[in-house]
């Protein structure tokens, strides 16, 4: 029979559709497991309700519970997400592929994103200005870092 | 909440976020292209959050709310139904009267007793912070404008009629503005059923087809 803790090893191995490099946990979006039987509960909140990744988030989950042999019943709760949920794993991965982890504590203020301390991903530089609170997806904003003079992607406070 | 209600919501965000949407690719630079095309895209999210609620309590599905009516049959404030892809300064007058507007009804459904209602107020809430920092930032640029200024007037009393009655006094207190005899909802422009055309038009030629 299937575990809880394989059910969060299963959904830890499912990429964010937009953010490869995350994973479906460590952004943070799977709230709960739950094993009742044959039949597994999660517990799901999407970033953004504009997000067009909810439905291949979904369908991927319900996906690999069914390889696990269960019956997955994926709900989406009401529940809002934060930036905060992100892990710390979820962090290094973003500053390792160049793509800044949320630089604070939701909820966002206009001052803190202007004036706030907002490091570089490519050379660690906090001499960095916002350039567009919207970016290519409705989780990202675009910074400029003066230093290296490379704009780059920064992950929204939610 | 009742149906009424919720479709007045998601009919405001749907059609607003289609009217955002023109802007796409025509923006005054690149990074209002980008802007203004992800504020759509969430408007439109919340619209369908909307309807999905909408949709459970009128038997049918968020597809055929958002489509599948006639155009007297949207619960649509005026003030989103303008179109205005040709002039940024009505444009952002019409995007700071809105969000101001809507963070006052948001804040009203945050201690709704329907859990559900209240829940996704707040999720609404957090995102649409960003649609007022860029509605802010933008009306700080352009605030002595007479173009803005003038738009701002203009759409003054349809900004009114986003609102029920008895939160229109929070607006007015929100933008400095005495009240004004609003553009109620329940009428229409002669500018909804073009938009409606169009935003229907596949759907229209195929009925009942999924992709």
């Amino acid at each position: 029979m299937v575990t809880a803790e394989r059910v969060w090893e299963a959904l830890a191995e499912i990429p964010d559709p937009e953010i490869p490099v995350l994973s479906l946990v460590d952004l943070g979006v799977v709230r709960d497991v739950e094993v009742d039987g044959e039949r597994v509960h999660v517990g799901f909140t999407p970033t953004f309700l504009g997000c067009p990744a909810l439905e291949v988030m979904r369908d991927q989950m319900v996906e690999r519970i069914r390889e696990l042999g269960a019956e997955p019943d994926v709900e989406v709760l009401s529940e809002g997400w934060s930036s905060d949920w992100i892990t710390e794993e979820g962090h290094r991965k973003l500053r390792d592929s160049g793509f800044a982890p949320p630089s604070g504590r939701a909820p966002a203020t206009l001052v803190q994103i202007q004036t706030g301390t907002h490091p570089c991903p490519y050379c660690g530089s906090t001499d960095t200005r916002l350039d567009n609170l919207f970016g290519p997806t409705p989780c990202r904003s675009i910074r400029y870092c003066s230093a290296c003079r490379q704009p780059f992607e920064q992950f929204k406070i939610l | 909440m009742n149906a009424p209600e919720l479709l007045s919501l998601a009919d405001d965000e749907l059609i607003l976020g289609w009217r955002n949407s023109e802007w796409t690719g025509i923006a005054p630079f690149l990074e209002e292209d980008v802007a203004f095309s992800s504020i759509a895209q969430t408007e439109i999210g919340h619209a369908r959050a909307w309807y999905e609620l909408a949709a459970r309590e009128l038997d049918t599905d968020a597809d055929s709310l958002a489509f599948d009516r006639e155009p007297d049959e949207y619960l649509c404030a005026p003030l989103v139904e303008r179109r205005m892809a040709d002039d940024w300064a009505r444009t952002i007058a019409r995007h700071l009267l809105y969000e101001t507007a809507d963070r006052i009804r948001i804040q009203v459904l945050l201690n709704s007793i329907d859990r559900e209602v209240a829940g996704l107020a707040e999720k609404i809430d957090r995102e649409e912070t960003y649609h007022r920092m860029h509605a802010e930032m933008w009306a700080e640029r352009l605030r002595d404008e007479p173009a803005f200024r003038k738009a701002v007037d203009e759409l003054w009393p349809y900004a009114l009629g986003v609102l029920p009655q008895e939160q229109r006094r929070l607006l007015c207190e929100a933008v400095e503005r005495d009240e004004v005899e609003a553009v109620e909802r329940g009428e229409h422009t002669e500018e909804l059923r073009p938009l409606w055309e169009e935003m229907t038009m596949v759907r229209r030629s195929v009925p009942g087809a999924s992709w």
